[in-house]
């Protein structure tokens, strides 16, 4: 067999190996958000999660790939196999955003957004920044570095977020009238742990698989630097938080840690291959401190996130993409300044297009939930099915 | 015949099972309950803020004894319930009018 062929092959079992991973994170944010929700709200997060995968990926496998990229096409592997890498980062933009509305946001609407969403916004951000690049000359071109997406994916999922958050409302009863918040924990910790890592062993496709080829001795080089990268901003995330929530408060909480951990694997996102392998430790650790005071930061703010989505990855987002034009600046094609104007172009397209979608669609369908579907719980009133129903275990 | 109620911590159901066994009690009902007396409830912290839990957890044990049984009954469970600290609990002592066991159809002191 000629080394063409091989290299060929290589790398479209890589982008496929890749992609699995990615979509192993489908069950990830599932589980995850399953368990920061109270349990009459489950099977409500866990349809959203499922309905958000097939519908996503269906819009860009019909329209949204085509917008992105022209047409199907690749040299370097199967162009299948270039495909189901790229529909594999889909669902996870609107993941990120579904999280943080869940207890009031009803399931159709949600559903609507999230193909507008896959068909149009996330692959018109991907078109200038990875795809065919229709601002190409023009003064809004962009020149920002972002290998697998802390601008293009998490940011963008955050502003679609933020969005739906000011066009959707708090819950009930997270903030009382005098002003005061009202915490509402969590129902289940083993599985927001189960999700948060599962979520960041998906990370090494994400990362890993962005740098497109590992069919040479370079190639590999970089695929192993970048995941060995992704995850020790992960550790370094998830220890930072852990000193910091025992300093302040004299108690380690499993689910800040956690988004700690998620919030360093954002941050390294934009540029995990341009690194030394101790700079990581650093950016990890600034994102998941980042996190610690971004969830009272929204809190103070009236900006009710069950999940802490905001803080995980809009702002970790955007300090990743800082990062690469602070630690990687090479004067020439990556500069501090160009990471600045991607991180307000991509910012302001993905909050305003997200914005008006949403609020025509809240005009003809509501997005939330009426008070009384939201005080019993949207699982019986919008699926019909109860994640726990028995009264006890039954024998 | 008296019902006894007896809310007590949760660490210890099983010293006062065990001493309850001893003197010859042959079955009880065990629920978790939750609730606060002088105790009150305490506060904790999720996601940077602090949230008071008024409810703590608590077992009410309930069992149905003959009449003459009933002080040393409560001198069992007080002793075995016992650790001097606030939010050991309570006992409530009322009477009961029929029992009937299911199995047997046998009533009253029988069917205890």
């Amino acid at each position: 067999m000629e080394l063409g062929s091989i290299s060929y092959i290589i790398d479209t079992l890589f982008a496929i190996f890749a992609m699995v991973l990615i979509i192993f994170m489908v069950p990830g944010f599932a589980m995850l958000e399953a368990g920061l929700v109270r349990t009459k709200n489950v099977t409500a997060v866990l349809t959203i999660n499922t309905l958000i995968y097939c519908v996503a990926s269906m819009a860009f496998l019909l329209v949204g790939y085509s917008i992105a990229f022209g047409d199907f096409g690749s040299d370097s592997m199967s162009k299948w196999a270039a495909f189901l890498f790229q529909m594999a980062f889909v669902g996870k933009v609107v993941n990120i955003m579904s999280g943080g509305v869940s207890e009031r946001a009803k399931v159709i609407p949600l559903t609507i957004f999230t193909v507008v969403m896959a068909a149009i916004i996330y692959p018109l951000i991907v078109n200038v920044s990875w795809g065919s690049n229709f601002l190409e000359g023009t003064f809004l071109e962009l020149s920002m570095y972002d290998l697998a997406g802390s601008t293009v994916i998490h940011s963008t999922g955050g502003w679609a977020l933020l969005a739906a958050i000011l066009v959707i409302g708090a819950r009930h009863g997270r903030y009382t009238k005098d002003g005061a918040i009202r915490v509402i924990p969590a129902s289940n910790i083993p599985l927001v742990t189960l999700g948060a890592l599962i979520l960041w062993i998906g990370w090494f496709g994400f990362n890993g698989g962005s740098v497109g080829s590992i069919a040479s001795k370079e190639n590999a080089d970089a695929v192993a630097l970048t995941i060995l990268n992704t995850n020790t901003a992960g550790l370094s995330g998830a220890i930072i938080v852990s000193i910091i929530m025992y300093l302040k408060y004299k108690k380690l909480d499993l689910t800040m840690i956690l988004n700690g951990a998620l919030g360093g694997l954002v941050a390294i996102t934009a540029g995990p291959d341009l690194y030394d392998i101790h700079t990581p430790i650093l950016i990890g650790a600034i994102g998941g401190a980042l996190v610690v005071f971004a969830v009272s930061f929204f809190d103070r703010l009236r900006i009710d996130d069950p999940v802490g989505a905001l803080s995980v990855h809009l702002v970790n987002g955007i300090w990743g993409t800082l990062a690469v034009g602070i630690f990687a600046s090479n004067g020439d094609s990556i500069t501090l300044l160009g990471q600045i104007k991607g991180i307000f172009v991509v910012g302001i397209f993905a909050f305003v297009s997200s914005y008006i979608v949403l609020f025509i669609i809240n005009k003809i369908i509501p997005l939330r939930a009426s008070h009384d579907e939201e005080v019993q719980g949207l699982d019986v009133e919008e699926c019909g099915l109860e994640a726990y129903p028995e009264f006890k275990r039954a024998f | 015949m008296k019902r006894v109620e007896a809310i007590i911590k949760p660490f210890k159901l099983e010293d006062v099972k065990d001493a309850l066994s001893e003197a010859g009690i042959t079955g009880m009902t065990v629920s978790d309950v939750k609730g606060y007396g002088r105790q009150q409830g305490h506060s904790e912290l999720y996601r940077g803020a602090e949230y008071v839990v008024d409810f703590l957890p608590k077992i009410k044990i309930e069992l149905v004894i003959a009449d003459d049984e009933v002080d040393n009954i409560i001198s069992i469970i007080t002793d075995s319930a016992k650790t001097g600290k606030i939010g050991d609990g309570k006992i409530f002592v009322s009477s009961v009018e029929k029992v009937v066991r299911i199995r047997t159809g046998e009533e009253d002191e029988e069917a205890i």
